[in-house]
């Protein structure tokens, strides 16, 4: 029971948020800022990932969201809907998305883990600066190939996902976005915690500590790295398939090196190497472009000299590398103990 | 059991090892001395098969163990696999981590869960001083005990075949000798012990056998004890 209260308190979180959307308590827009969070939520974590358990650096994050937003696009607009574009629905009506939505993320997710080979075989011979700017080229690869390819709209992008959206409404009229955002994140943040606590895990934080030593105890450093970066691009594939059901619109101009620094700030102001840092300054973070919205251009000129503030005054971020739990002990009988 | 045999080995374009034969039997302490630059630390890593750059390129020779090519073979295979641990130069402990942590993190491969507690145990007692310091970081350890626990940790990966790298470098010398006591200990409980060392005295005093390189070739191989007595060994080496 007791190991299981953490879900349980996930769970019950969950459930009033949906119904707080149900009942449309709260306007559209706060709505649509929340599920920015939960996606930003996978995008952090699955990056701390990589910059913070692994000690690569990673700036090509929006490259993967972009791969998996197109794929979890194109799919769920092939197979559901009719539009100018794709032509009629491929699929016998609409009104399966409901059951194949997931199922069209979870490939989004596949298809962007399979573009995190690009970055994962060179890794296996090069690290820290140089892999960094391999990390930046496959950025580049993804957005310029997306816009050189006319029949998805190329550099203008496409929209129609709303309608996708719309089609599993019409079945039944639950909140399905905030559903499958809360799903996905949740089991995102699952999968990591026990994936970084596992002993792919141990290796992981071997190889950012030292690959030579971690090699002659007797760790795969391949298959580690290459886990780590699937596992990572993959979940960064899944939120951007949600992400762009959420905008109902793509375009490669919003999967950028400006997108992947937002994600890359989110994970150095939360603590390399803490998940509960990831979650928490998604949140702060989110809620903060929101609220410095009125400043419109000018609130990035704010964001970066706060970034600037905060590495000369708390550069190991919110949490340094630890857990919510060890910051507040009490917190502990949420979370299950570590055990040795 | 270990085979080298005409090994020739390069960084880059610049041959470090030329041609060299050496042979370590089960059960035996066999020491590599020599001189800064002379190749020891590349022999070691030729056989751990760890990758370049920071290792060298087998380029002509074999490097047999227990009948098995090591060439092919990755680097945490001949760990996990073949039982051979190493403890590199400079130690390359994690220093984040705690001293159990480490240890446990040398366990990574292994699945004999009953050896594994028995060989904590065995670590523990072998360095009374690591299971004073189990949940210390190993970063606030001293250079004598991070080498005890770079050996230790050597011990935990399960490995038969032990491989150091310089260990007495920068120990004290009461340190050093309390650390060969326990190697020497190690190898009479049964795990062969091939040491790389520029402390000759040291070295000779602790191990049955002795190969001298100098400059990408051996020079000189014999027991430990004609190694010590011979004149210009004690005159380059010994002082």
């Amino acid at each position: 029971m007791r190991h299981y209260l953490s879900l349980i308190v996930y769970l019950a979180i969950c459930l009033l948020i949906i119904v707080i959307f149900q009942q449309n308590w709260l306007n559209a827009y706060i709505q649509i800022v929340m599920m920015f969070i939960g996606i930003n939520i996978m995008l952090s974590s699955s990056l701390n990932l990589i910059n913070g358990y692994m000690g690569e650096f990673s700036c090509g994050h929006a490259g993967f969201m972009a791969v998996g937003a197109y794929t979890a696009s194109l799919l769920n607009m092939g197979l559901f809907t009719t539009s100018s574009i794709f032509g009629r629905s491929l699929f016998i009506g609409p009104q399966y998305s409901v059951f194949l939505f997931p199922v069209t993320l979870i490939i989004a997710g596949f298809c962007a883990a399979l573009v995190g080979l690009l970055v994962a075989v060179p890794s296996f011979r090069t690290r820290g600066d140089y892999l960094a700017i391999i990390t930046l080229a496959v950025n580049y690869i993804v957005k310029s190939s997306i816009e050189n390819i006319q029949e998805i709209g190329g550099a203008r992008g496409f929209m129609g996902m709303r309608q996708v959206v719309n089609a599993m409404n019409n079945v039944i009229n639950i909140p399905w976005l905030m559903i499958w955002i809360l799903a996905f994140a949740g089991t995102s943040i699952i999968a990591l915690k026990r994936f970084v606590g596992s002993t792919y895990g141990k290796g992981v934080i071997a190889i950012r500590d030292d690959e030579i030593a971690a090699e002659i105890m007797s760790v795969n450093t391949q298959r580690v790295k290459l886990i780590a970066f699937m596992l990572s691009s993959g979940i960064a594939g899944i939120a951007g398939g949600l992400f762009a059901h959420v905008i109902g619109y793509i375009n490669p101009g919003t999967f950028t090196i400006m997108k992947s620094t937002e994600i890359m700030v989110m994970v150095y102001l939360g603590g390399m190497g803490s998940l509960s840092g990831s979650v928490l300054s998604a949140v702060l973070f989110t809620v903060m472009l929101e609220f410095l919205r009125p400043l419109q251009l000018f609130k990035w000129v704010l964001i970066p000299l706060l970034l600037i503030i905060l590495m000369l005054f708390r550069p190991e971020g919110l949490m340094g590398n630890r857990e919510l739990s060890d910051v507040f002990p009490g917190l502990r009988r949420f979370f299950p103990s570590k055990e040795y | 059991m270990l085979k080298i045999e005409n090994l020739h080995v390069s960084y880059g374009g610049i041959e470090a090892l030329h041609g060299i034969s050496l042979q370590v039997n089960e059960g035996e302490m066999v020491a590599l001395l020599g001189a800064n630059g002379a190749g020891k630390s590349t022999t070691l890593m030729s056989i751990m098969r760890l990758p370049p750059p920071e290792a060298p390129r087998v380029t002509a020779g074999s490097i047999t163990y227990r009948g098995v090519d090591l060439l092919p073979v990755a680097p945490h295979i001949v760990v996990a696999k073949h039982g051979i641990g190493l403890v590199p130069e400079g130690r390359r402990v994690f220093g984040n981590l705690t001293v159990f942590e480490n240890l446990k993190l040398a366990t990574y491969a292994r699945k004999d869960m009953v050896q594994v507690s028995k060989d904590y145990e065995r670590v523990f007692s072998l360095f009374p001083r690591l299971a004073d310091r189990r949940n210390q970081r190993v970063e606030t350890l001293s250079g004598g005990e991070q080498q005890m626990l770079a050996t230790g940790r050597a011990f935990m990966c399960g490995a038969r075949f032990i491989l150091l790298d310089e260990p007495s470098m920068g120990l004290a010398p009461l340190l050093m000798q309390e650390l060969f006591k326990v190697l020497k200990e190690i190898n009479r409980s049964g795990t062969t012990i091939f040491v790389v060392e520029q402390n000759a005295n040291i070295a000779l005093k602790y191990a049955h056998r002795a190969y001298l390189m100098e400059a990408g070739y051996i020079v000189k191989e014999g027991t430990a004890k004609d190694m010590a007595n011979k004149e210009e060994m004690k005159k380059a080496y010994l002082g």
